[in-house]
């Protein structure tokens, strides 16, 4: 089961590592990560297997949202489906 | 891998745009609660409601947060209660009114609609009882929701319900003066209503639906305006027809997805997609805004009908193949208080009743959530639903009329609804009399339309 985080805002050092650290101590695997700077907002996004996670979804959600509001950036997490739904035929 | 560019513009029309999924309906069937007692039907309507629903809510929050996909309004849509009222001649309306309200609040719901009654070829027992009971029903209650189907292509237009549903929206407006006559503002009149709409006032859950099922109304007005605003003044209609189409099938595929995982979730049929763009206050959030984006100074100025035409035929042709079933309104709604554009449009003076009951020639429903001089009289109301109906009726469309007549207020007035509903002023509407035409009754009869076997 794979969810998708995205972090964006305002580039600053950590960034990577305290999402990362939040998905560790979850036991939830980073699969693939990539970002990009798009017209002077960082935009990351981060695909992840929640099928291990020792935490509930909306908690682990939860987790990232304070993450974000710390370093002043919008983190979001959702499951996938999504833009696969909207995206592809 | 996912596509970082579909992530990012996804995040944006949600953020940005104002992207959500306007309603979860969930349509129950209440013709196994008709019972001779009253007090016993009453019973039996809270107690289906609150077990098929119990769930519905705590659902459609999980799906939201998990899926990160806004949805607005959780609402129940139930068998028309004229039909229950059949089984007890005696009963008082407003009391199962009040069970409707109990039990929508029970479980959480915004509203609940299906106080509703099928008159369009004449009365049946209980039709009349319901509909001269609508204005009480709807002062004494909060989230319950009313609609008279009075016409049909099939059947034409009956005139003795046209001329007393001109009366039922005055008294319903007078009875709740004190509320922004917010009765009025939760009564529809249609012609060829359909029997799956999730959307209010209108939704009811009609007697060739399932027992219990899911429809999902979508929305997105914000997105479909910012993918045009981002194309050149110089692209031909072609090219803004196809932007639309685009845009209406990413809006329409995030409806099936929650359609199917609430379905999912509850144990409950999936019924229909709604294709709708359905406005808000919201700025930017707007069908009008989305008419001056394709190229017009202000909606309603000429040009606006054409417009309208081809944002709601590229809006059912985007969203008919992200969708399973589609059914209920399903186009572009132009409620003129719910649509911060109309409103300005309204303020400006480029947007007239007449001009509004033109373009309802071409999109989804018809003239919503207008607000008419208080002094306006019920014939005038009367002939206003029976236009409306009349177009309904010849282009085999579905029509409606949602006008709150703005009890002890002038024009120039503003009557400010709250939240979704927003804020509208008073528009003007011809006080010329066609009180000897809505006072002949009968049927208008059915046009050719009708003979299509």
């Amino acid at each position: 089961m794979e969810a998708v985080i995205t972090v964006i805002g305002r580039d600053a050092v950590g960034i990577l590592a305290k999402v990362c650290t939040a998905c560790a101590q979850a036991n939830v695997n980073v699969e693939e990560v990539s970002q990009r700077i798009l017209r002077g907002t960082f935009a990351m996004i981060m695909l992840v297997d929640i099928t291990e996670a020792t935490v509930d979804f909306t908690e682990f959600a939860a987790r990232l949202d304070a993450v974000g509001k710390d370093l002043g950036v919008d983190v979001r997490c959702t499951r996938q489906e999504l833009y696969e739904a909207m995206h592809h035929v | 891998m996912l596509n970082t560019s579909d992530i990012l513009e996804t995040i944006r029309m949600i953020t940005d745009e104002s992207l959500d999924v306007r309603t979860v309906t969930m349509g129950i069937s209440l013709l196994d609660c008709a019972d001779p007692d009253p007090q016993a039907a009453c019973r039996k309507i809270y107690e289906k409601i609150t077990s098929r629903a119990k769930n519905l809510v705590p659902a459609v929050e999980r799906i939201s947060a998990t899926y990160g996909i806004p949805i607005a309004n959780k609402r129940i849509s139930v068998t028309p209660i004229a039909m229950l009222l059949a089984a007890a001649p005696d009963a008082d309306p407003v009391q199962y009114a009040k069970a409707l309200d109990a039990a929508a609040k029970a479980v959480g719901v915004d509203f609940l609609g299906g106080f509703s009654a099928l008159v369009h070829k004449g009365f049946s027992a209980g039709d009349r009882q319901l509909i001269e009971s609508i204005p009480q029903a709807l002062a004494q209650t909060d989230v319950v929701c009313a609609s008279v189907n009075v016409g049909s292509t099939k059947s034409g237009i009956n005139m003795d319900a046209v001329k007393l549903m001109g009366q039922t929206v005055r008294q319903a407006a007078a009875l709740t003066a004190d509320r922004m006559c917010m009765g009025a503002a939760k009564l529809v009149v249609f012609c060829n209503a359909p029997e799956d709409n999730p959307f209010m006032a209108g939704a009811f859950h009609g007697p060739g639906e399932p027992d219990c099922e899911i429809h999902v109304g979508v929305s997105g007005p914000g997105a479909v305006r910012a993918a045009l605003a981002k194309m050149p003044k110089d692209a031909s209609l072609d090219t803004i027809a196809e932007e639309i189409k685009r845009t209406a099938f990413k809006i329409t595929r995030m409806g099936q997805l929650v359609a199917g995982l609430v379905s999912q979730e509850l144990g409950v049929p999936a019924g229909i997609i709604d294709l709708s763009l359905a406005p808000t206050p919201a700025p930017g959030d707007s069908v009008a805004n989305i008419l001056e984006e394709i190229g017009l100074e202000s909606c309603g100025c000429c040009g606006t009908t054409a417009a309208l035409a081809m944002l709601n035929d590229a809006v059912k042709k985007g969203g008919v193949m992200a969708s399973n079933h589609v059914g209920g309104l399903s186009g572009a709604f132009i409620p003129v208080s719910e649509d911060d554009g109309m409103i300005r449009a309204v303020e400006r003076g480029s947007l007239s009743i007449e001009k509004l009951e033109a373009m309802t020639a071409v999109c989804s429903v018809g003239i919503d959530m207008v607000v008419l001089p208080g002094e306006t009289s019920p014939a005038v109301i009367s002939a206003l639903i029976a236009d409306e109906a009349a177009i309904g009726m010849v282009n085999s469309k579905t029509t409606a009329v949602r006008v709150i007549p703005a009890i002890g207020k002038k024009p120039g007035d503003v009557l400010d609804f709250g939240g979704l509903l927003g804020y509208a002023p008073i528009l003007g509407i011809s006080t010329f009399s066609p009180d000897i035409f809505v006072n002949r009754g009968g049927r208008i009869p059915a046009p050719m339309q009708a003979l299509k076997n």
